[in-house]
């Protein structure tokens, strides 16, 4: 029978405890799991925006020249913020829409509760219903609508048009049609004067 | 296949190596007296043609980045700077880029030669899904490639197909939002996205190459399918790999190199988009965003399902389901050349393909969305009941006994007038 000096099978030796094995050897492996998932995150990690990108870089913008049915194009965090001052009529075309009609019913304003419906009133600035700030890119995959400059097609409900994949947008900049799933996003913004807004 | 080693090292230096690392071997054995079946046509020329273009993409693309700038306000500059005043930088740009599109050609049709012979059924699946798995890292690759010139459809192209993973947003909410933005390491498409882009970009055909190593691997061991489809029976079915078809593949790719250098030398932008040569601007989107020629019919999938997740699925799934074909395919034989019912239903995935493309060049409006749905109706229902259902009730023609027969038929037969193939060459002394 197996030498109990020589053999290289641990059951054969004096003292063995099979179970004292099995928590060494579990310990030993869950640490290298543990170990290695901890060397794995700064890797994954590193990719995330660092905190130069995070910080709420904040924009202000002089809106004063903007009269009636004008907009502008500003950038915030790399990306465009579309400011534009409405007209009555596009502001009652908005408030005629009932609310069921609405592809997303949310505001999507990042001023207000997440569950604020998407009424014109939760789209445009407090106090300040001709004005809209949104951020510019269509929810669908990113592109940039047409509708801010003159010339613009608006869509058919006056707002917004994606040229990528046809999104509509309406004078609230909520979704009407097209593959875009939400309205068009608000940034956190509050006008810091009668003619200044300051995003971010 | 697998076969006896034949390989007798006859000097000093060769016995030396072969008893410590036998690459001489195995080169001999492998590519050299490889037993290959002596029916292959000109369709299985195309894997020789893509590990050569694979080669040409990395030896090209490792001289570029000597010279690429990979940041925003560089890179586009630094591209215009290779093609104006790099020595040879237009030659060798326009050959990365022709060359991309020339690797996608090769490799569409070598996957539909293996969709046609049914080289996906056993016993070669593994060898098949290693095969849609470099079809999806070149999907990768060229789509990273493609952005790293930083021109308008670069930045919108990554702009859109990154946005794509935002659509998961709509499983968990804000599940999709933080994984874009640890891709862009931003809060839009910028400097670190590009930075990163252009490292994997480079990363990514040494992967590719590894692949291809296990490919060519997974292909030794059952050995090659062929035309007939039935399998080799005896040493009269095969001929060896060199010299016959190493000349075989040779003459094919200076064909296909001919046509390589015509669109390289004579129309080099030709399958490019003329707004590439405008630089990014995050500020305007072009009002018509195509893909290069070769994603065009996925493109054209994406854009004919009305919803963004379901498109995105859809999207994914087009490539995706390629790796179920060989358990999608009920079919007892492989060639389709001896299904007549299924052959019907080939063609028709093969043009619905082409014209999967050409929707997808198109605005997605009227008609145009229509067939956009109706061909990716199509195209699923091609994988999803044909091949189930046809490989059940259809009763194929009667198979040749062997490849040898299917040989001496096809040069008997009424078909003796169409172009010389290499059935008819005549077998070498000592392998018949």
């Amino acid at each position: 029978m197996a030498n109990s000096d020589t053999s290289t099978d641990p059951s054969d030796l004096p003292h063995d405890d099979p179970s004292r094995r099995d928590v060494i050897l579990v310990g030993a492996g869950a640490f290298a799991v543990i170990g290695g998932a901890a060397v794995l995150w700064p890797l994954l990690d590193q990719m995330n925006p660092d905190a130069s990108a995070l910080s709420m870089a904040s924009t202000s913008v002089d809106v004063s020249h903007l009269e009636e049915g004008q907009a502008i194009t500003v950038m915030w965090r790399g990306k465009p913020i579309f400011i534009r001052h409405r007209t009555k009529k596009e502001i009652e075309e908005a408030n005629a829409v009932p609310l069921n009609d609405l592809v997303d019913p949310l505001a999507r304003n990042a001023n207000l509760p997440e569950n604020a419906p998407a009424t014109d009133a939760n789209r445009s600035a407090p106090e300040k219903l001709p004005w809209l700030v949104m951020i510019g890119i269509c929810t669908h995959l990113g592109c940039i609508p047409k509708g801010q400059a003159v010339g613009d097609y608006k869509g058919e409900y006056h707002g917004w048009f994606c040229p990528c994949h046809g999104s509509q947008y309406d004078t609230a900049g909520r979704i009407r049609k097209g593959p875009a799933p939400q309205n068009l996003h608000i940034p956190p913004y509050k006008f810091s004067s009668d003619t200044k807004i300051k995003i971010g | 296949m697998a076969h006896a080693s034949t390989y007798k090292p006859s000097t000093g230096i060769e016995r030396w190596l072969d008893a410590r690392l036998p690459i001489p071997r195995m080169m001999h054995d492998q590519f050299m007296v490889f037993p290959t079946p002596r029916n292959l046509n000109y369709w299985w020329t195309f894997g020789g043609i893509l590990t050569f273009m694979l080669a040409v993409q990395i030896v090209t693309g490792i001289v570029l980045a000597m010279h690429y700038v990979p940041t925003p306000d560089g890179a586009f500059d630094s591209v215009e700077n290779i093609m104006r005043d790099v020595n040879w930088g237009w030659l060798l740009r326009y050959a990365h880029a022709v060359g991309a599109s020339m690797f996608f050609l090769a490799a569409y049709i070598h996957t539909f030669r293996g969709l046609y012979y049914g080289s996906y059924k056993a016993p070669r699946e593994v060898l098949w899904i290693l095969g849609v798995l470099i079809l999806l890292l070149m999907i990768a690759t060229a789509f990273m490639g493609y952005s790293l010139v930083w021109g308008q459809m670069s930045f919108w192209a990554v702009t859109v197909i990154t946005n794509l993973f935002s659509s998961l947003d709509a499983v968990i909410s804000g599940l999709g939002t933080t994984l874009v933005q640890w891709i862009w390491g931003g809060f839009s498409v910028g400097g670190p996205t590009l930075n990163r882009l252009f490292a994997l970009h480079y990363l990514f055909p040494f992967i590719i190459a590894g692949v291809v190593i296990l490919h060519i691997w997974a292909l030794h061991v059952p050995g090659n399918n062929n035309p007939a489809g039935v399998d080799v029976k005896t040493p009269k079915d095969t001929i060896p790999f060199h010299p016959y078809y190493t000349i075989k593949d040779g003459f094919a790719l200076v064909m296909f190199l001919i046509l390589f250098a015509f669109l390289l030398f004579y129309a080099p932008n030709y399958l490019g988009h003329p707004d590439n040569y405008i630089p990014a601007n995050p500020l305007q989107t072009p009002p018509h965003i195509v893909p290069e020629w070769y994603f065009l019919p996925f493109y054209a999938i994406l854009r004919a399902i009305p919803n963004k997740l379901f498109g995105v699925i859809g999207l994914i799934s087009a490539i995706s389901i390629l790796f179920f074909v060989p358990w999608l395919d009920t079919s007892r034989i492989r060639s389709t050349t001896y299904r007549p019912i299924y052959k019907w239903f080939f063609w028709l995935f093969a043009i619905n393909c082409l014209a999967l493309g050409y929707l997808g060049s198109q605005a997605p409006e009227g008609w145009y969305l229509f067939f956009g749905r109706l061909c990716t109706f199509y195209y699923f229902a091609f994988f999803l009941l044909v091949m189930p259902i046809v490989g059940l009730i259809e009763r194929p023609k009667k198979l040749p006994g062997s490849i040898t027969e299917a040989v001496l038929k096809s040069s008997k037969g009424p078909q003796a007038a169409e172009p010389p193939s290499p059935a008819r060459e005549p077998v070498p002394e000592g392998v018949a």
